[in-house]
């Protein structure tokens, strides 16, 4: 009975280790062949590469425009991050401290609208906007994830800020602060923790996203990574080792970010899913 | 503070309510309204006209027999993908609750395919179907990967379930996780002492506690795989004939390719209706089988 207890958890724990190596093999394969030539991998796709070169992750970087869709994309996720996050505070705040009607009526709308796909929304929306002339920028897209994020973001500092005692305000408001004041220096260091949850998931979905800036950023100059990736691939369909460097490139940055915030990113999915 | 809302304070309405409200407004709410309005009329996006024309549209999406193939290969994408990732993910889950060493560890690697997004994760499979698997077909004679698995339909359409199963797994585990931390410990370790083996543990104790988190999973894996996209784009382009085209990819094409606006958004919203028919079944029967502990 002793020896089993001690030897079955390392048995299962070895299990498990190779159940996560097998699980992990695409990714082992396209890293180990990224090293080699497009011929090496023809012939042989599951030898350990002989040499270590960089000519594919030079000539990919080069060939997707990996600079001009990596900064697209981080300028993009960076922006629409941020304002995602401080317009959803502030408005959350709104709902949860004055109980006004417009309020809860948009309250309401925003949460129903979080059943909606996104696949209702887009034929009407490229249509709109595209009348109006206002695709292929930046700022639209920006505008677009503010729109679209929002909902989960109220939603989320709702129901953080709902367990936040009003007497800490209060104290601030009698000594005249503002509304404003008062929001940023109380409130806001507060909401650290939703602000890690929110962070993690919006990150992941715009830095991942694919079909909304397919439909909006038209022009060549303007592509985010994801699209970059995807004329890279269509455009270069036989030359498999230049193309399996640039997929480990697409995926390097947001690995970096997850070996760094990985107790954080699987808080937040947990919580963002719980809610 | 139930000041009603009036002139000295809709300031403070504008400043906090302001920019994500209108942002929220003017890219769901009108898109929401005008979408629907628009899967009534004929609108041609080259010559601009556009006339009331009522259900038409919708009798349109009935009467195409590509959608309905297609809707329905959908259907069954969906239900493989939801079952497969669901089960791997429940047990993975469990065998990651006991408190071992390095569990920390194996969840995040488990979790790591989420982290890319669709069309590299659609081109990684393409390049593992298409080159790595007939490669060992040919090498060992396994008839099954001889040739590519996205040139035949029956096989494409596992070849698209694998590779999305592969990532949600991850994904639902981590929700899994958090519903077993939930079920108590004394309720188990009074099982335990009543002699109850570990599989009537799992069917009477932990399946029952579970039930809120297996909800949210199937619901997160059926919008999740009803919703596919860049998947399919990447890994099959709907292709070999475009018999693995998924219900988002066949509407992308309508509307944007072929210019049918109307129709593709009629079949949006009936595409949309039938993941909430669905994804609300599911939930309401689930949560039928809820208990307290």
């Amino acid at each position: 009975m002793n020896a089993n207890r001690r030897i079955l958890p390392g048995l299962r724990t070895g299990f498990l280790y190779l159940l996560l190596f097998a699980f992990l093999t695409p990714f082992l394969l396209i890293i180990m062949n990224s090293f080699k030539t497009t011929q090496q991998f023809f012939e042989s796709p599951l030898s350990l590469p002989t040499t270590i070169n960089f000519k594919n992750y030079a000539s990919a970087f080069d060939n997707m425009d990996f600079m001009q869709g990596f900064m697209n994309s981080l300028i993009i996720t960076g922006i629409s991050v941020t304002i995602i996050i401080i317009f959803s505070a502030m408005t959350g705040y709104l709902f949860v401290r004055y109980k006004w009607k417009v309020n809860s009526i948009f309250f309401f709308l925003m949460l129903a609208s979080m059943a909606l796909p996104f696949q209702v929304l887009m034929i009407p929306m490229v249509m709109l906007y595209g009348n109006m002339g206002l695709l292929n920028t930046k700022l639209t897209l920006l505008f677009m994830y503010l729109g679209f994020g929002v909902p989960f973001g109220v939603f989320t500092f709702h129901g953080f800020i709902k367990g936040i005692p009003y007497e800490l305000e209060e104290s601030a408001f009698i000594e005249g602060s503002t509304t404003l004041r008062t929001f940023f220096s109380i409130v806001l260091p507060l909401l650290k923790p939703v602000f890690v949850t929110l962070l993690v998931l919006d990150v992941l979905w715009i830095w991942n996203d694919y079909l909304l800036p397919s439909l909006v950023m038209l022009s060549p100059d303007q592509k985010t990574l994801p699209l970059s990736t995807y004329t890279f691939f269509s455009s270069y369909s036989v030359d498999y080792a230049p193309l399996m460097a640039g997929l480990i490139m697409t995926i390097i940055p947001v690995l970096i970010i997850y070996l760094f915030l990985q107790k954080q990113i699987i808080k937040g999915i947990t919580e963002g899913a719980l809610k | 503070m139930n000041k009603k809302l009036s002139l000295k304070n809709a300031g403070t309405f504008l400043v906090f309510g302001g920019p994500s409200i209108f942002a929220f407004a003017a890219v769901v709410i009108i898109p929401f309204i005008v979408g629907l309005y628009l899967t009534f009329t004929n609108w041609d996006v080259r010559t601009g006209d556009s006339s009331l024309i009522g259900f038409t549209n919708y009798l349109e999406v009935f009467r195409d027999k590509v959608f309905l193939q297609q809707l329905w290969f959908t259907l069954k994408y969906v239900f493989f993908t939801v079952v497969i990732a669901n089960v791997f993910a429940f047990f993975i889950a469990l065998a990651l609750t006991r408190g071992g060493r390095g569990e920390q560890w194996l969840r995040t690697g488990f979790f790591t395919p989420n982290l890319v997004g669709g069309i590299v994760l659609g081109y990684l499979w393409q390049t593992l179907f298409s080159q790595v698997l007939p490669y060992l077909g040919a090498k060992y004679g396994w008839e099954l990967f001889q040739t590519s698995w996205l040139t035949n339909t029956g096989t494409a359409f596992w070849a698209l379930i694998i590779a999305t199963a592969w990532q949600l797994v991850g994904y639902l585990m981590i929700i899994y996780i958090a519903g077993f931390t939930g079920v108590p410990n004394d309720v188990l370790e009074a099982a335990s002492i009543d002699g109850a083996g570990r599989t009537s543990v799992i069917r009477r104790i932990i399946l029952p506690l579970t039930v809120p988190a297996i909800v949210i999973c199937i619901f997160i894996s059926l919008s999740r795989s009803f919703l596919t996209y860049d998947i399919n784009l990447a890994l099959t382009k709907g292709g070999p004939f475009n018999s693995t085209e998924l219900a988002t990819y066949h509407i992308v094409q309508k509307a944007f390719l072929s210019n049918q606006y109307g129709v593709g958004q009629a079949e949006a919203v009936v595409l949309f209706a039938v993941v909430a028919i669905i994804a609300l079944t599911q939930s309401y029967l689930l949560k039928k089988l809820e208990v307290e502990s």
